[in-house]
């Protein structure tokens, strides 16, 4: 009884381990539970024109660093005969092209996939506080009083940001107003009112995003930094907040772009919305890491699509277990429905069924022949193994030529396999007759298309693969099998003449 | 298939197949006694030391070149059997009833050439019959003559009695008919008939043929309710012995009766199958639980035996085919 619990409990803790690990890969790598679960994802093509004047040239163009509600995926560029670097600067991320020398109109993209994230971006390090700002009289006047309004009226630094959008964006403005507004436009009149204020800004330039749009500009927007973090303001209507369509593409720092050796700039942006599937998405964006260590996915693909069929077995298996066990179903040989099975996955099973059939029954056919000429069995069976290859070769070229591309697949088959399943129907026919072979041919082919159905389920497919942990569950399960000890299915109509009596 | 019919099978007390695996054979019999019983050549040599009878071996194939003058090495043998050591289910085993010039005839009268018999030789020694595909020997052996009184209960084939011997107690008994239907040889799921036998007496208790009750052979007509076999406790004695001539602590006799020599072992069978529940139409379950809540077993076989003919008692089911009804007798008759 003892042994009996620490096997359950073993039992239980292989389960346990196999679906404990599924999920740490599953939140660490993102790789999703299920097949075919999409994501969206933009596209954002920048596109930076310039006319060069003959000499060296140094493109310098911001780019997202962490953009609030977005994550970068990707990041390409195309330019042709310049070099291409990312540096930080500042705080954020500008892309460097430089070229000994260009002339005439110059074309340089930057690409970026960006995948919507609702994460809450980290606390942001506090700035320095705001250099002292210089007015012009009469501005000077003009932008103290305008202060003192906004800040009558507000009591944070985000009411006074918008008191002093409403203010500057009013329909009609007052005198002070329109006086600083004549010397700067509105939202660099905003950036300096509030740092003479005392709170931290920094300009920010937004694209709003639509699918399919090109020749877009940035909208320029401004950040103010209160209690941990930046806060974004629209200038033009003072809402707060990042919309889910603004990917804000310059945080801070120096201009948009910055070209010199060159002239006539002009940056303009295009988008696309994409869906990929997330696990393209999270093999993209897979970390090294403990669990990618082991990762199939660093293999070579063809070893990968090796691993594909490997990682169904086990599950195959639990169904031949299953199939025996507990429904007591009788196959010829254990584990030859598995073999059969694996050979449908490569030739649809429709396609495989009829050539399986083939060539055993055309097998069986020339093997009542050499039955006759009196050979050693393990000559027997080589013979056989090569009137199979003849056999798979011949349905092969038939197949071909009548326009079934798939003919060629039946060398899935095991031909060792058939070879021996052949003599063994042979033998189990001219010992026990025809209806014994048709039984336990029968039984071998029903486990088999429901080991092939189960393996060609595309969540099974996609579960054996990503998570290959999750076959100690199906270990598990096949202990537990083993264990078993009550009726076969089949044996409650086995013994049912016994119960005849109750009646 | 129903949640009742489950229910009705463990109310039997029915043997399943899993339970029979993991509950008896791998509980008691250790892996290592096996090949005793696997290999029938080593069940023959065992045997005689234990002083149990079997046929008598008249000849072992083991290489190949043998085949080549088994002419002359099977000389002056009139009738006898040719066996795979490790086959199993009776698979491979031919039987030689006569002489015919120089070919060889079969209990039903096909006759087999010199060439025939050469390559069922060879194909035995090249493992086509044996557990796993391994090389075998092959053992020629005397027949057995069957006793008069089952002449009228077998169709060819000399019937056998299958005795299920549990820790040395033997626990249910059958004995199996062949018939037209299973081509002459004794297998029940090839058609023979399977009769229940009564431990304690050696008497029909109950009939099937492919789990279907019935009361007459289905060849020769003879009413199967009147069988009893002769010398019913040595026979026991002998299934019984050979717990300690094997060790293993489930098996299965297959014993024969010859006319001039009374029982003998015809082979051992460490996983024996379970249909004998059906032709005694009771479960093995209730006899394997009395056996094990045994306190102190038996030492002997004789002790045993009697003990087993007291508890075994055979019930309910031989009622009925006792006293038949009258439609059932005009049918004997009629037969």
């Amino acid at each position: 009884m003892n042994s009996r619990l620490t096997f359950h409990i073993a039992v239980m803790l292989i389960a346990a381990i196999g679906v404990a690990t599924a999920w740490v890969r599953h939140t660490q790598t993102q790789i999703p539970l299920l097949p075919g679960a999409q994501q969206q994802v933009w596209l954002v093509e920048s596109r930076v024109d310039f006319v060069a004047d003959g000499g060296p040239v140094t493109v310098s163009l911001s780019i997202p660093k962490a953009p609030p509600g977005f994550r970068l995926l990707t990041e390409q560029t195309a330019s042709p005969g310049y070099g291409f670097a990312v540096v930080e600067d500042r705080g954020a991320r500008r892309g460097d092209w430089p070229i000994r020398s260009a002339r005439g109109p110059q074309t340089l993209y930057y690409k970026a996939q960006l995948v919507p994230d609702p994460a809450p971006p980290p606390p942001a390090a506090a700035p320095e506080p705001p250099a002292a700002v210089v007015w012009e009289e009469p501005q000077a006047t003009a932008a103290r009083q305008l202060l003192e309004r906004a800040a009558a009226t507000s009591s944070t630094p985000q009411s006074l940001t918008r008191e002093l959008i409403k203010l500057l964006t009013a329909v009609e403005p007052d005198q002070n107003t329109a006086l600083l507004l004549s010397a700067h436009p509105p939202v660099l009149a905003l950036d300096k009112l509030l740092r003479q204020a005392g709170v931290p800004t920094r300009m920010a330039m937004g694209l709003t995003l639509e699918d399919g749009r090109r020749n877009q500009r940035l909208v320029p927007m401004i950040e103010i930094f209160a209690d941990g973090h930046w806060h974004l303001f629209d200038p033009r209507n003072g809402r707060q907040g990042v919309p889910d369509d603004l990917l804000l593409w310059h945080q801070g720092g120096r201009s948009l772009v910055d070209v010199t050796g060159g002239s006539r700039t002009q940056v303009r942006f295009s988008m696309l919305s994409q869906t990929v599937p997330l696990l393209e998405l999270a093999r993209t964006e897979a970390a090294e890491g403990a669990l990618t260590l082991f990762d199939i996915h660093h293999l070579p693909v063809e070893e990968q699509n090796l691993f594909r069929i490997l990682l169904l077995l086990p599950l195959a298996s639990l169904v031949v277990v299953f199939a025996r066990i507990v429904i007591g179903l009788p196959t010829a040989g254990t584990f030859m429905p598995v073999l059969i099975a694996l050979a449908f996955l490569q030739t649809s099973l429709s396609l495989g069924l009829v050539s399986f059939l083939t060539i055993v029954s055309l097998g069986l056919l020339l093997r009542r022949y050499l039955s006759h000429l009196n050979l050693l069995l393990i000559a027997r069976i080589a013979a056989i193994v090569v009137i199979v290859v003849f056999l798979i070769g011949v349905l092969s070229v038939l197949g071909y030529r009548l326009g079934f591309n798939t003919g060629m697949t039946v060398t899935f088959f095991p031909i060792i396999i058939i070879a021996w399943t052949i003599e063994r129907m042979s033998i189990l026919w001219e010992e026990e007759g025809p209806r014994e072979v048709l039984v336990q041919g029968g039984g071998s082919l029903l486990v088999a298309i429901a080991a092939y159905l189960l393996m060609q389920w595309p969540v099974v497919a996609h579960l054996s693969f990503n998570f290959p942990e999750l076959n100690l569950v199906v270990l598990a399960l096949i202990l537990l099998i083993g264990n078993y000890t009550g009726y076969r299915l089949l044996e409650l109509y086995r013994f049912h003449t016994i119960m005849l009596e109750d009646r | 298939m129903n949640w009742r019919a489950l229910l009705s099978l463990r109310r039997y007390g029915i043997l399943g197949m899993n339970a029979r695996n993991i509950g008896y054979i791998s509980r008691y019999n250790e892996r290592r006694l096996y090949p005793l019983v696997d290999n029938k050549l080593k069940t023959k040599l065992l045997a005689a030391e234990h002083a149990i009878p079997t046929p008598d071996l008249r000849l072992v194939v083991r290489y190949q070149h043998q085949i080549r003058n088994i002419e002359q090495l099977l000389a002056g043998l009139q009738e006898f059997a040719i066996k795979p050591a490790k086959g199993a289910g009776g698979k491979g085993i031919l039987i030689i009833s006569g002489r015919k010039g120089k070919d060889f005839v079969k209990p039903s009268g096909a006759v087999l050439s010199l060439t025939d018999l050469k390559r069922h030789l060879s194909n035995i020694l090249a493992g086509l019959y044996s557990l796993g595909g391994s090389p075998d020997i092959a053992i020629i052996e005397d027949l057995i003559e069957a006793d008069d009184r089952f002449d009228r209960y077998s169709y060819q084939g000399v019937p056998d009695i299958r005795i299920v011997v549990f820790k040395g107690y033997p626990i249910m008994a059958m004995l199996r008919l062949a018939t037209r239907a299973s081509d002459g040889k004794a297998n029940l799921h090839q058609g023979a008939v399977g009769v229940g036998l009564d431990i304690a007496t050696g008497r029909c208790l109950n009939a099937v043929q492919h789990s279907r009750r019935l009361r007459v052979h289905p060849d020769t007509g003879a009413s199967l309710a009147s069988i009893e076999i002769p010398d019913w406790e040595s026979l026991l004695r002998l299934a019984a012995g050979c717990y300690e001539m094997t060790g293993l602590g489930y098996l299965g006799a297959d014993i024969v009766l010859d006319k001039r020599r009374g029982p003998q072992l015809l082979e051992l069978n460490a996983r024996p199958g379970l249909a004998i529940q059906l032709a005694s139409g009771v479960g093995l379950l209730p006899r394997l639980r009395h056996i094990e809540a045994l306190q102190a077993p038996h030492p002997t076989p004789e002790a045993r035996v009697r003990y087993a003919m007291e508890a075994f008692r055979g019930q309910a089911t031989d009622i009925r085919i006792h006293a038949p009804a009258r439609e059932e007798v005009a049918e004997t008759l009629s037969a």
